[in-house]
């Protein structure tokens, strides 16, 4: 430990070492403690394992229970992020539309708002009946969810650019889509940044919840399912095992958007900037 | 000195409409802007910027000198009057071709591009590739002395050198006319002095015709050929002072506190005093 410190405080700006070393101890730490406050407290009290199964009851289950979670994930890795995907295309699809014309905007922003403002589960049922594959279906819950901040996020970024950049545009004879594709997307790229972000976390959620409410069951279903599966049998330690499994997937999707945000926006944008005084 | 000061219609009397000279860069007839909101930003502006010279317009907030500057560059229409060119081809979106630069209050820049590409931007729009443009562009830079800076964002460089960037943006396509919207105000005094300086220079080596808005006295007086004092409510010339050319004053370190440009100032202050105190014209 002594010698860690000693890096680095050698370092050219000691404050720098420190403070990114704490930023990875402090949370890892705090972590380690919670699981093991966990594990005593599941053994002291000798609390069975289908209440509160202790973390390394749940490692274990996780390990042994590879073969039916690990194909379950697949399912909701795929649906989560073909959703995200078609609703970053769509969302910034029609955000270009709707700022492109004051009519399209009158004409369809309501139907985006209907769509956001419904909750899904109740949408659901319907697009079961009209969509014959349940996956399908389910991918489609997730699209809407995660297309409306995408599709918010990116109007307002469309419509935020600097109206003397959008004069000097014009001063220089610039076509609408010169002027689409040199400035207002790339002023937009903050906002858009912040839909990914939203909309990564939302479309996970909906893939789940989602799920429960088709009812999906059997082989080709994801994690939800497992989730429902182990709740009625009783099998505690499988459903936190899903449980961790979806968090991780929770985590992963965050810090993903969270790096290609900062990758696009470090040159030049405050979010991506550390303030120096 | 004052008998080079030739001022020009204090009582705000209206101008004699005059046919268009042919040496005239740009020439306002009875220019009127009114806003959607009713008020009447310009009235009946007339005036013939010359091919060489140093325009100011002066006046207090809200007297229309923007909005003026803005109408020259085709950013607004007027509501009555005209704008020719008589020394230009017009394009087909009705504006001369190639031949207006315009400098923002501020830089302007696109934040997501380095100072290359921001300055490449006219060229950009006209069409012109990177690798054909590179030599105009660099040369631009090399005029306003950030030729070592074309890599830099424009969030590493200071106030001044996102100006000059600004600038360097304004002068790549080679205009005829260079219009400035108070460039400078939000600069501190040392570095203005030194972009006035600059200015000057550009626009003498390059033949320029500058218009450029302010509402400092000292910097019209230091900079300007001629300056037209405006008024407001409404915006209106009130007077229209032509002074001795400015060349070489960016050379001349004691300029500055000669007695030339102190009698310059006195007599641009008295007639910015006489326009804000002279009764509005019939035109509003």
């Amino acid at each position: 430990m002594e010698a860690v410190l000693d890096s680095a405080s050698s370092d050219e700006t000691p404050g720098l070492g420190r403070s990114r070393l704490l930023k990875v101890a402090v949370p890892a730490i705090m972590l380690g403690l919670t699981l093991l406050a966990w594990e005593v407290y599941v053994r002291v009290n000798a609390v069975p394992p289908y209440i509160l199964p202790a973390p390394s009851l749940v490692a274990q289950t996780l390990v042994k229970d590879w073969g039916t979670l690990y194909p379950a994930l697949l399912v909701t890795l795929r649906i989560t992020f073909s959703a995200l995907i078609l609703a970053l295309i769509g969302g910034t699809v029609l955000a270009v539309l709707l700022v492109q014309s004051k009519w399209v905007e009158l004409a369809l922003y309501p139907y985006a708002v209907i769509l956001q403002v419904t909750p899904i589960v109740a949408i659901a049922p319907l697009i079961l009946v009209y969509v014959s594959s349940t996956q399908a279906a389910i991918m489609i819950c997730a699209f809407l969810v995660a297309f409306f901040p995408i599709l918010s996020n990116m109007v307002q970024g469309l419509k935020s650019v600097d109206h003397n950049l959008l004069n000097l545009y014009d001063l220089y004879g610039a076509s609408r889509w010169q002027q689409l594709r040199l400035l207002k997307l790339p002023a937009a790229l903050p906002y858009f940044m912040t839909g990914l972000k939203i909309g990564g976390g939302l479309s996970l959620i909906a893939a789940v919840v989602a799920e429960f409410a088709a009812g999906s069951a059997g082989a080709g279903s994801g994690l939800a399912f497992r989730l429902l599966e182990a709740q009625y049998r009783l099998n505690i330690p499988r459903l936190f095992a899903a449980l961790v499994l979806l968090s991780a997937t929770g985590v992963a999707i965050f810090a993903l958007t969270s790096v290609v945000a900062w990758l696009s926006l470090r040159r030049w944008h405050e979010s991506a900037l550390a303030r120096e005084n | 000195m004052k008998q080079a000061v030739s001022s020009g219609n204090p009582d705000g009397a209206e101008p004699a409409p005059v046919a268009a000279s042919p040496r005239s860069v740009v020439s306002l007839r009875d220019v009127t802007k009114r806003f959607s909101n009713g008020t009447l930003a310009l009235s009946r502006m007339t005036m013939d910027i010359r091919k060489g010279e140093f325009v100011s317009l002066l006046g207090p907030s809200g007297c229309g000198k923007s909005t003026a500057l803005r109408i020259i560059a085709g950013l607004g229409r007027p509501s009555q009057g005209m704008v020719d060119w008589p020394a230009s081809r017009i394009g087909r979106d009705g504006r001369p071709d190639a031949d207006i630069g315009f400098v923002f209050q501020e830089p302007t820049l696109m934040p997501w591009k380095p100072v290359f590409d921001n300055a490449f931007l006219p060229l950009r729009l006209k069409g012109m590739g990177k690798g054909e443009a590179r030599d105009r562009v660099m040369a631009a830079l090399e005029t306003v002395g950030l030729k070592d800076f074309a890599k830099a964002y424009p969030r590493e460089l200071s106030g001044g050198m996102r100006m000059r960037v600004s600038i360097a943006r304004a002068l790549v396509t080679d205009p005829k006319l260079l219009l400035m919207d108070e460039p400078f105000g939000a600069l501190d005094e040392i570095t203005r002095q030194k972009l006035n300086d600059d200015v000057l220079r550009l626009w003498s080596e390059k033949d320029l015709t500058v218009v450029f808005v302010t509402h400092s006295v000292f910097e019209a007086a230091y900079l300007s050929s001629r300056i037209a004092v405006m008024g407001a409510r409404p915006g209106r010339v009130v007077a229209d002072m032509m002074l001795p050319r400015p060349e070489g004053r960016e050379k001349d370190e004691g300029f500055r506190v000669s007695e030339t440009y102190g009698d310059l100032c006195r007599s641009v202050s008295q007639a910015l005093v006489s326009a804000m105190y002279a009764p509005a014209g019939e035109g509003a």
